[in-house]
């Protein structure tokens, strides 16, 4: 379950060494735009060594390594590899060729490392119009690619255009990038919502983003996270739904039926795989069967 | 494993540690600034002697000011100010 990603500028020990605390699912660590170049060298120690001795309370860990434009990608995975991140962020991703680079020098030092191959997965950070274009070939580039993740800010540059609360201007991206994860069986990632005061903002935005197909959001501060959680989290109502649906199709299996109806609906197998979603991320969120009983 | 220049890693905000290293001609000199130095200083003037000595460095000066750090912390900022010192 990864409803919530936090990024974590990797530099910077307080905001590192809480993470664990903040409440979201999965954990950036940047040692891209949050680092300056004359720090890279000790960001990356350092997100090495809190990886390597910190607990993180479960959270999943996402290493946003530099893109491989720039002469510090490979000393980025050199270090970070070795401690075993469930991910690593490949900004800038414009193109399949881009995560073919990256995924070729993760090879190789999963092999030098002794550990299974794909152990590392790739989530492709598209921020570019050339991206945006190249969304299901990103997608679909490599079996390492578990996600994509939209990165408004630096597209709306490349756009040249204005980021605008409304995010108008990213309307034809996000439902771009969910066809395209959707296509490729991927999960899809939306950008942050930067004013870190508007709290109806934020809960507006994650909203919309979940209507759109999104996965789950990023932030940039830890006081999104709660709204994230809530807004990508199964409703009550929705899990007591899918527990009905599920019987109904056990009930009917058992009477050897084949049609279903629930409350005068017909049962068919989106709303059995929707159900199934709802139900695996309920009981892993440790409540499913809370609800199950009482609603029994 | 030789230092072969002053090097900074660290900054002075809660939770790190300032670190400065540079070259010294026979063995391993440690100052330290700590609040908690009354508690712990012993154990962290340990911690960056066993980090040195992990990173085969056998001379030099190093003036840590602490300003709460965790151990993982005051490890990546020695590594850091280390790898600096050597010229990498």
């Amino acid at each position: 379950m990864r409803r919530s990603m936090l990024f974590i500028p990797g530099n910077t020990p307080n905001l590192l060494i809480n993470g664990g605390f903040l409440g979201a699912d999965a954990l950036i660590f940047d040692l891209e735009d949050a680092v300056s170049p004359d720090e890279k060298d000790a960001a990356r120690i350092l997100v090495r060594n809190i990886m390597k001795f910190m607990d993180l309370r479960g959270c999943e860990t996402i290493v946003r390594i530099n893109s491989i434009d720039t002469d510090y990608w490979k000393a980025d995975l050199e270090q970070i590899l070795p401690q075993k991140p469930r991910w690593i962020m490949l900004p800038k991703t414009g193109c399949a060729a881009d995560v073919l680079t990256a995924d070729a020098e993760i090879s190789r030092l999963e092999q030098r490392l002794g550990m299974e191959p794909n152990t590392v997965r790739l989530m492709p950070l598209i921020e570019t119009a050339l991206g945006v274009e190249n969304a299901f070939a990103i997608a679909s580039a490599s079996k390492r690619v578990g996600a994509i993740f939209l990165g408004a800010e630096d597209l709306t540059a490349d756009l040249r255009c204005k980021r605008t609360k409304g995010g108008a201007e990213i309307d034809y991206a996000r439902s771009r990038m969910v066809m395209a994860a959707r296509a490729a069986e991927v999960d899809v990632y939306d950008t942050p919502f930067t004013d870190v005061s508007d709290d109806e903002g934020i809960r507006a935005d994650a909203e919309y983003a979940k209507s759109l197909g999104f996965t789950g959001k990023a932030s940039i501060s830890p006081r999104h996270v709660g709204v994230i959680n809530e807004v990508f989290s199964p409703s009550r109502k929705d899990i007591e739904y899918a527990y009905e649906v599920m019987d109904a199709i056990r009930q009917a299996h058992e009477q050897g039926r084949g049609a279903i109806a629930l409350h005068g609906k017909m049962i068919d197998a989106p709303i059995v795989a929707r159900a199934r979603q709802t139900i695996a991320m309920a009981e892993e969120m440790g409540v499913g069967k809370a609800v199950q009983h009482e609603e029994s | 494993m030789e230092i072969i220049k002053r090097a900074i890693a660290g900054t002075l905000e809660s939770s790190d540690a300032y670190v400065e290293i540079e070259p010294n001609a026979r063995g391993i000199r440690c100052e330290l600034e700590s609040v908690v130095e009354q508690q712990f200083g012993d154990n962290i003037r340990g911690l960056v002697e066993e980090i040195l000595a992990d990173c085969g460095v056998e001379n030099a000066k190093i003036h840590i000011i602490d300003r709460g750090a965790l151990e993982c912390v005051i490890r990546a900022r020695v590594e850091a100010a280390v790898m600096r010192g050597k010229g990498e």
